[in-house]
């Protein structure tokens, strides 16, 4: 085998520095909804909408990064496993998204027409038997729990293989991850449609959960790759090479091919289709939101197509950087379309300091929950039986 | 007159550790035969990229821009048809197609790219020189096209890596 000249890795520290520029961060966000709370004199509906869509965001980043980790060991790949304790901090995220959904829940009178109890004309009558406050939140608490229950039970299995290797601990993650996949496919497509199909509570698409699902790997895979590439660079990771960052490239290649697929296959069918009750979403969007409708495809479509085509720039971390971050940034506007229209209502929709500002503080969060489990644990997962084939790993 | 010297290994990474021995002695490799692709071969003997994808690229650019182009001059200037109460020009309904033109033309590019560069397909005769290459041997072939050596001087070198069955035959071409 070839030898490489890696560098030793330099442990990861959360230090007082990344401290700061995180609450700096973070601050910016708190001082966006403050703004737009008392001054910006923004209907509720707008600031819940907000906090709505960023707590949605916060949560798709950990559960598509445990849905990655697991999708590998089902796969049985190997290459992944330098990057697994990204993964793994990533997806512990998942229960603290739970305050960040409950704190937006005071608002659920102006984001759901369907809670207006006393208030429903017949279509929302008839959907009361699954659309009720007491059933919602039943399921609310099912999927978070189930979901966090199954981040914490991989971890800790992971890390205790760190410290007492055992063969069985890899059999132990092969079948919970298969658990995990039964119930994410259930759950992920349930929880789309209860949070967000349902603020369009008159409307319905079959495709939604899936449609939802590609989103959330996507902005997911953004951020691993971003992550990934930031403890390559500081040689945190030293035995990531050009071979792992050429994969995530593809992965985030041939994803937004797929969220593509299946955003035209939705848009698609209701347009030919043309049935009133199905194209009042689109043309709510493609009338009022005309801008971010188009730019919504061409930055998560058209660019990552164009920008990751070849080789070369799958390869090339700076371009990788830059497609990861814009087509975060779309995923973003993917979500702001999902919500905003149905919320808030074209009237009052605006794109001022409270959208801008306030994800950064749910990303500063987010990176500080993941730096606080990176650093608890060994940054690759030393006696996993396939660390070695990673480190060695090779496209052909 | 061509001499070729081959030998056989059983394993992918003797093989590797083969070639690269070979290499520091200076013989130039002409080619290595092997059921199925290793990891790391193409960088070691310097093999230049496949052109593959820059095919796939023009023919599936050609296809798609074909099939959209082809699509919009029959529904507007060839035989224009009301279909749902569509307009003639609903680019929407065409991208389907567009789609699969663009997978189909690039599909095919590859495929019959693939088979004329690497002499297959019908018509094609196979240049096997030991049938076990197609089961689970793994080959390196020398000639003394590339290399000044005399042949039993590669055979030795060659059987010095721990290559097995290493022979010497002389074809006219």
């Amino acid at each position: 085998m070839k030898k490489r000249n890696i560098p030793d890795p330099v442990p990861f520290v959360f230090n007082g520095k990344l401290k700061k520029s995180l609450a700096i961060a973070a601050a910016i966000g708190l001082i966006a909804l403050l703004w737009g709370v008392f001054i910006s004199q923004a209907p509720a509906s707008r600031i819940w909408a907000n906090l709505w869509i960023n707590a949605h965001m916060f949560l798709f980043l950990g559960l598509g990064a445990l849905f990655f980790w697991t999708v590998n060991v089902l796969g049985e790949s190997t290459w992944q496993i330098n990057i697994q304790r990204i993964l793994e901090s990533m997806s512990l995220t998942i229960p603290f998204a739970i305050i960040l959904f409950v704190i937006a829940f005071p608002g659920m009178k102006d984001l759901f027409e369907w809670t207006h109890t006393d208030n429903l004309d017949r279509i929302l009558q008839e959907k009361t038997g699954y659309l009720n406050i007491p059933f919602w939140m039943a399921r609310f608490a099912f999927y978070f729990i189930l979901w966090s229950f199954f981040a914490y039970y991989l971890r800790r299995i992971s890390i205790r293989n760190d410290y007492h290797p055992n063969e069985k601990y890899l059999g132990k993650i092969r079948s919970t991850s298969g658990w995990f996949m039964v119930f994410f496919a259930i759950s992920s497509s349930m929880a789309a449609w209860d949070w967000l199909m349902s603020i369009d509570a008159h409307w319905f698409s079959t495709l939604y959960g899936w449609y939802i699902f590609s989103s959330m790997f996507v902005a997911s895979l953004a951020v691993i790759i971003l992550i990934t590439l930031a403890f390559k660079h500081f040689n945190i990771l030293p035995n990531v090479n050009t071979e792992h960052l050429h994969d995530l490239g593809k992965y985030l290649f041939g994803f937004s091919i797929f969220w593509t697929y299946l955003w035209l296959s939705q848009y698609l069918l209701i347009w030919y289709s043309n049935i009133p009750e199905e194209t009042i979403y689109y043309v709510e969007r493609v009338n009022n939101f005309e801008t971010l409708f188009y730019l919504n495809v061409i930055i998560n479509f058209l660019f990552p197509f164009i920008a990751l085509m070849t080789r070369n720039s799958k390869r090339q971390p700076i371009v990788l950087a830059i497609v990861a971050i814009i087509v975060l940034l779309g995923h973003y506007i993917d979500l702001y379309l999902a919500v905003i229209p149905g919320a808030v209502g074209h009237e009052h929709a605006k794109i001022g300091l409270l959208e801008i500002g306030l994800p950064f503080f749910y990303i500063a969060l987010f990176l500080a929950i993941v730096f606080v489990f990176f650093e608890k644990a060994k940054p690759v997962p030393e006696n996993h039986p396939y660390f070695i084939e990673s480190s060695n790993y090779e496209n052909i | 007159m061509k001499s070729i010297v081959y030998g056989h290994f059983t394993d992918e990474i003797d093989l590797l550790e083969a070639v690269k021995e070979l290499q520091n002695k200076g013989i130039k490799i002409d080619d290595v035969r092997t059921p199925f692709p290793i990891h790391g071969l193409d960088n070691v003997l310097k093999l230049p990229r496949s052109r593959l994808p820059k095919l796939a690229f023009v023919a599936g650019a050609i296809g798609g821009a074909g099939g959209l182009l082809f699509q919009i001059w029959v529904f507007t200037k060839a035989w224009p048809l009301v279909i749902g109460g569509k307009p003639f020009l609903s680019i929407p309904s065409f991208i389907p197609v567009t789609f699969e033109l663009t997978v189909l033309f690039a599909a095919f590019a590859m495929v019959i790219g693939f088979l004329v560069s690497s002499n297959l397909g019908p018509g094609s005769i196979p240049d096997i020189l030991d049938e076990e290459v197609t089961n689970d041997h793994f080959q390196i072939v020398l000639s003394n096209i590339n290399n000044t050596m005399p042949d039993t001087d590669l055979a030795n070198a060659l059987a010095a890596t721990g290559a097995l069955g290493v022979k010497n035959i002389k074809t006219e071409n």
